[in-house]
């Protein structure tokens, strides 16, 4: 796992029913492309969150590929409409295997 | 669309954005919602009319949109070196197993302190900044490595401390011991630098308002440092910056650090008395 990782996330804690929320999720992540040299001269080896998806109970709402050209600690803000109470799950997947999530309940009201 | 339809349109695209894009805006700065901050206030009394009858804060030379990054922490990218100086503020270094929170407690108990820094020390006699109050902490309590100035933890926890003074207006005294310091910043801060012979004064109070190449020339306030710069992305001290201004005169600089910084530091502070604490602020 790299380091320095760390997900986070707003959204509002209750919405009416069929309103449409802003999300807003930011992961700290060094985001290396693979084409940058070290010091010694060698490649630095590609490092970054290839996949970003968010789930409100279990239904897709976004999923994003990333590339190595995006920057360091990516920020995505999206909308969602929200039908009913429930959770939304982020979910990262970094290129070294692990996975970062993180959930937010709604609240109808 | 033919060709002239859209050269119109790209004139009009081009025009709009930079008619008067550099002057200051009346926008209100709200960070969350909730902490009112000041980005004008009175001049103090010892610039003399100097920048007219108020001062401004760089906020409000800026975009829209880079104005609205700081309105939000969430969208304020500053606020991640904020966490990463709340770690440093609770990790015990050094000989003493003490860390910063072992003897001040929270890191909010801390609020009001940015608002008074650079002051003068009486034990050292020597006007402080911030820093060097961190770093003296270190070494003299902790028994922990002083960290390089504008380096390493440096400006993560002066962010931390700046946060938790947002909204508390400026307030660096001028008079007394720290009087003589002050002098010698007002001096470095009107002398011309450099192959291109420029002072502070000549861009940043002759200039406030205009372009500088492609950028907006603000009044050069400190009260948003430390700042996250978009052109770097990352926490900038304003050391770094006094030093790559003076670079861009084409002169050889200080160093952040220096006694020349500090007594700059303390000077420009003063010309901020009244403003908001802000830092840390997004700036271009």
């Amino acid at each position: 796992m790299a380091d320095g990782v760390k997900p986070r996330v707003k959204a509002p804690k209750k919405a009416a029913a069929g309103d449409v929320v802003t999300l807003k999720t930011l992961i700290s992540h060094k985001m290396e492309s693979g084409q940058r040299k070290g010091s010694d001269g060698n490649l630095i080896p590609r490092s970054i969150i290839n996949r970003f998806t968010c789930e409100f109970n279990g239904k897709s709402v976004i999923d994003v590929t990333l590339e190595a050209a995006i920057s360091t600690n990516p920020y995505f803000e999206f909308e969602a409409t929200v039908p009913e109470a429930g959770d939304f799950k982020f979910t990262w997947y970094d290129d070294d295997g692990s996975v970062y999530d993180e959930t937010k309940s709604v609240a109808i009201g | 669309m033919n060709f002239k339809t859209m050269s119109l349109i790209s004139a009009v695209a081009l025009a709009l954005p930079t008619l008067g894009m550099a002057d200051a805006d009346d926008d209100t700065l709200v960070i969350n919602e909730e902490i009112e901050m000041t980005t004008k206030a009175a001049a103090p009394a010892h610039l003399d009319g100097a920048l007219g009858d108020k001062v401004m804060s760089g906020w409000h030379f800026r975009s829209d949109e880079t104005q609205a990054m700081e309105m939000d922490d969430f969208d304020n990218p500053g606020m991640l070196g904020v966490e990463d100086g709340e770690v440093i503020w609770n990790t015990v270094e050094g000989s003493e197993g003490k860390s910063c929170a072992s003897c001040h407690g929270e890191s909010s108990e801390m609020a009001g302190v940015k608002a008074t820094y650079p002051k003068w020390n009486d034990g050292a006699e020597e006007v402080r900044t911030l820093q060097m109050q961190v770093n003296d902490c270190r070494v003299n309590q902790m028994g922990a490595e002083a960290y390089g100035y504008d380096k390493g933890g440096a400006l993560p926890l002066e962010a931390l401390l700046s946060s938790v003074s947002r909204g508390m207006p400026v307030n660096v005294a001028i008079d007394g011991p720290a009087q003589s310091t002050w002098e010698q910043g007002k001096d470095i801060y009107y002398t011309r630098f450099g192959q291109l012979n420029l002072s502070c004064a000549n861009c940043h109070e002759d200039n406030y308002g205009n372009m500088i190449r492609a950028d907006h020339l603000s009044q050069g306030q400190v009260n948003g440092f430390p700042t996250y710069r978009l052109k770097n992305t990352k926490l900038n001290g304003s050391h770094s910056r006094f030093k790559g201004c003076i670079r861009d005169t084409r002169a050889a600089t200080f160093n952040p650090g220096s006694p020349e910084f500090v007594a700059l530091e303390l000077y420009v502070t003063s010309r901020g008395n009244g403003l908001s604490v802000e830092g840390p602020s997004v700036r271009n």
